[in-house]
């Protein structure tokens, strides 16, 4: 093994540990999965030859470890427990009897201005840890390691109707979330 | 086939994780047509996967400066 590839690759270290951290909200699991990683990558550098991105090669051996940890996680928490989670009725009163907004939902001004502000960024990830943890599980699953639901359902063992429900959820609660703590106020 | 606010946010969201059928389509389009608030949601949910992408990119920053 090369000593330039080996600290190549460690220097992504911080970039790959904010990812991992990002889906399993917990510093000691994202620790092991990027180890993990780290490991694989440096055993496999011959698998690396000729490719363009060093990081999108890691990210992608990380998606994997990520995906053994959550598998690990949820057998030992089982779907009973996942669908035990939230209020059917949640957002029920954001909407009168016959389902129409209770209030019209504003635009958003300038989002896209927003993306490139890190308190923006900061916000939304104090929205996402406001997410109950199964819910923020199956969104970022979907958004940040960006799997399709099918995979997504085979991993959790959930139902496609489940995780579509979860998903709605998360969405509900963070454009509400974001409204209060970002476009209402900025 | 007429949709409320309610199942239109359901089914705004689920388009963003599956393909609706035709006349889940057209339904939607039809409340969008009419519905101030539907469209704005819908442009939330978008933005929403927009905005996670540029969090792992926010460490790509603070990472390089």
């Amino acid at each position: 093994m090369s000593a330039d590839f080996r600290s190549q690759v460690e220097g992504l270290r911080p970039y790959l540990l904010r990812y991992a951290a990002l889906q399993l909200r917990d510093a000691a699991a994202a620790e092991d999965a990027v180890q993990e990683a780290l490991l694989a990558a440096l055993a496999g550098e011959a698998n690396f030859a000729g490719r363009s991105n060093l990081r999108t090669w890691l990210t992608g051996i990380l998606k994997h470890k990520i995906v053994d940890v959550i598998r690990r996680q949820s057998r030992e928490r089982p779907a009973a427990d996942l669908e035990a989670e939230g209020d059917p009725a949640e957002f029920d009163g954001l909407f009168d009897r016959r389902g129409h907004w209770e209030e019209t939902p504003d635009a958003w001004e300038q989002p896209e201005g927003a993306l490139a502000q890190k308190q923006f960024l900061a916000a939304l990830e104090t929205c996402l840890r406001a997410l109950p943890e199964r819910t923020a599980r199956v969104f970022m699953m979907r958004e940040h390691l960006g799997m399709e639901t099918s995979e997504i359902c085979k991993e959790l063992e959930i139902t496609a109707t489940h995780c579509w429900v979860l998903l709605h959820r998360a969405r509900m609660a963070l454009r509400l979330c974001l409204g209060t703590n970002w476009f209402g106020k900025h | 086939m007429l949709l409320s606010c309610k199942e239109t946010t359901r089914l705004l969201s689920q388009g963003e994780d599956r393909r609706l059928a035709f006349g889940e389509r057209v339904a939607l389009r039809v409340h969008l047509a009419i519905c101030n608030g539907c469209r704005n949601v819908s442009a939330q949910f978008r933005f929403l996967r927009q905005a996670v992408q540029a969090l792992s990119r926010d460490g790509d920053e603070k990472e390089s400066g």
